[in-house]
């Protein structure tokens, strides 16, 4: 169980840290001063969302390991986190795309991990989930201004949906891991938030007048097994640089 | 000065050039008595321009100040490093929001401030026209551009413009914040590998001289100085500073076993202060003529940025009017 237990923080904790990545990408060069703060927030956010869980996994693995080490010394093939957290920050509709997905989907599941039997990790979804609340009213509240604002927006934003919707399948796939996880009370089936997220996204997309992308068709799916996109390795390759330059050194 | 006779022309609205001497005057004797200067208040018209060039160039300074560090924040070398750049670059989004609404109560709006800034009319600190090259520079724009700003920007705390002086309260907690998380990186940077301490006294070679600059230049050359001091929108003369500003800092680097890179570095006993060498100030001017390493680079980024994201801003306001038809619409 403690290793099935160990991938499951990796998915959440390595979830939480590539979006962040992908998010600080932005700091500075937002479309309006205030956007720019807010968007910096998230990350800010996520990024000690993942510091909590990459420390839990790493205390129970209790080889030495840290969340730095785990953050900045394994390879791509070990990350854990769904291909739709790694996907390039694109334009800022295609950013704002790919995080009210990825927030609808987060809320749900940390309100699941509010029970988990796991007591650190229910702790650690008490906090993160008030957060994502809050990154998800803001998200679905731009989906809204932004789908019901000029044509323009509006076109921008249906085509960034339709190019990262595949990327939203791989949430609900569950495998073993999450069997484990769920039969001990710990995790939750992926496939149960499934109807719940399309409702609310639904929801939302008809206030911001946006089409709701049709079922089937490609469905990309690995990253929680460790096969990614060509996009982690370089971004990984960008994180890592300091640490793995200079190893054994202290920062 | 006070040859013509104006009574009875006092209140008009136009008034006389001596008129307006005596409103000055009083405007003076205010500041004088340390009575702070409101929006709503009257003031001299070079009073309110000088004040918007220089708290738009504060402004945009923060706001373009983001772009060095925050060409690390990807890059930064321990979670915890990045969370906290992220939150200082973050910081200095928000100082750029008070100072362009401080600026805003002087009747200028923030899109043409933004514009002069895009346009490259509008100046901002030139030290952000130097590269980041490496992590160190992270540590070293902290402890020093920080550092500079810490002192630039406290005896501001009490200049004559209300909001300024209210934005710059606030401005002041915050940077000493960023100061120490700047010296920080040093400190650990220089209890480390041979490698890492390297880079720390590349980093302090490359950033000491253009943090001295930052202060301006020498109180001789200096145009607006005297009646900013008068105004109390100025409280110490750019040399004042820029010797505090030495004083405090060769200190901290002896702490830090790193050399400043100025040979001619000594106490000065009978002074009571540290002496330094001449500062190169043709490198300063064509900095700020827009000749610096990063000049197009910076404004570039921030153009595209701006033009990038014309339709997020576009598409807001079009929303709000739809909201706002829709209301109109119902009530009626
Ligand atoms: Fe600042
Ligand atoms: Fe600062």
């Amino acid at each position: 169980m403690s290793a099935a237990r160990h991938e499951y923080l990796l998915r959440l904790g390595d979830n939480a840290l590539i979006l962040s990545q992908r998010l600080g990408e932005w700091c500075g060069k937002g479309p309006a001063l205030e956007e720019d703060m807010a968007l910096t927030n998230v990350a800010l956010d996520l990024l000690g969302q993942a510091r909590l869980l990459l420390s839990l996994a790493a205390e129970a693995a209790g080889n030495g390991a840290d969340e730095d080490s785990l953050a900045y010394h394994r390879d791509d093939r070990e990350f854990r986190n769904v291909l739709l957290v790694e996907q390039p920050n694109g334009n800022y509709a295609d950013t704002l795309a790919r995080q009210f997905l990825f927030d609808a989907w987060s809320s749900l599941a940390l309100r699941r991990l509010l029970t988990s039997s796991d007591a650190a990790i229910a702790a650690i979804a008490e906090k993160a989930v008030k957060e994502v609340s809050y990154h998800l009213r803001r998200s679905s509240d731009l989906m809204v201004r932004l789908g019901d604002g000029s044509e323009r927006s509006h076109a921008m934003l249906q085509t960034a949906i339709d190019k990262v919707w595949p990327y939203s399948h791989e949430l609900f796939i569950g495998d073993a891991v999450d069997a484990e996880m769920t039969a001990a009370g710990i995790g939750f089936d992926p496939a149960s938030l499934q109807d719940e997220w399309l409702a609310y996204v639904r929801e939302v997309f008809a206030e911001a007048t946006l089409k709701l992308p049709a079922a089937g068709g490609w469905m990309p799916k690995g990253g929680k097994q460790g096969l990614h996109s060509e996009h982690l390795s370089k971004l990984l390759a960008e994180m890592q640089v300091l640490q793995r330059s200079h190893p054994g050194a202290s920062w | 000065m006070h040859a013509q006779n104006n009574v009875g022309m006092a209140d008009t609205g136009s008034p006389s050039a001596s008129s307006l001497d005596e409103r000055e005057a009083r405007f003076q004797s205010r500041i004088d008595d340390g009575i702070r200067v409101e929006p709503q208040d009257w003031m001299p018209d070079r009073y309110r321009k000088t004040l918007i060039r220089q708290i738009s160039q504060h402004a945009h300074s923060e706001i373009v100040g983001q772009l060095p560090e925050g060409n690390w924040i990807t890059r930064a070398p321990s979670l915890k490093r990045k969370a906290i750049l992220l939150a200082k670059v973050q910081d200095e989004a928000g100082h750029g929001l008070y100072l362009y609404s401080a600026a805003e109560t002087l009747g200028i709006t923030r899109d043409q401030m933004v514009d002069d800034l895009h346009t490259g009319k509008a100046k901002y600190s030139s030290i952000f026209n130097y590269p980041t090259l490496t992590w160190a520079d992270v540590g070293a724009i902290g402890w020093l551009v920080d550092g500079s700003a810490i002192m630039n920007q406290i005896p501001l705390c009490r200049c004559s413009y209300g909001p300024y002086a209210r934005a710059m309260i606030r401005v002041c907690k915050e940077e000493a914040f960023h100061m120490r998380q700047g010296y920080d990186i040093m400190l650990a940077l220089c209890a480390g590998t041979p490698g890492q301490k390297a880079m720390a006294q590349d980093a302090l070679n490359r950033w000491w001289w253009p943090s001295l600059m930052m202060f301006g230049p020498p109180d001789g050359d200096s145009v607006h100085s005297a009646q900013s001091q008068a105004w109390k929108i100025k409280l110490f003369t750019n040399d004042e500073l820029r010797q505090k500003m030495v004083d405090q800092t060769v200190p901290q680097a002896e702490h830090l076993g790193l050399v400043v890179p100025d040979p001619q570095v000594k106490w000065n006993a009978e002074r009571g202060h540290y002496d330094y060498g001449d500062i190169d100030w043709e490198e300063f001017y064509n900095v700020v003529k827009g000749n610096g390493p990063c000049n197009r680079e910076r404004l570039e980024v921030r153009n595209k940025a701006w033009t990038d994201g014309e339709w997020f801003r576009d598409a807001l306001v079009a929303h709000a009017d739809k909201q706002a038809q829709l209301a109109t619409a119902q009530a009626a």
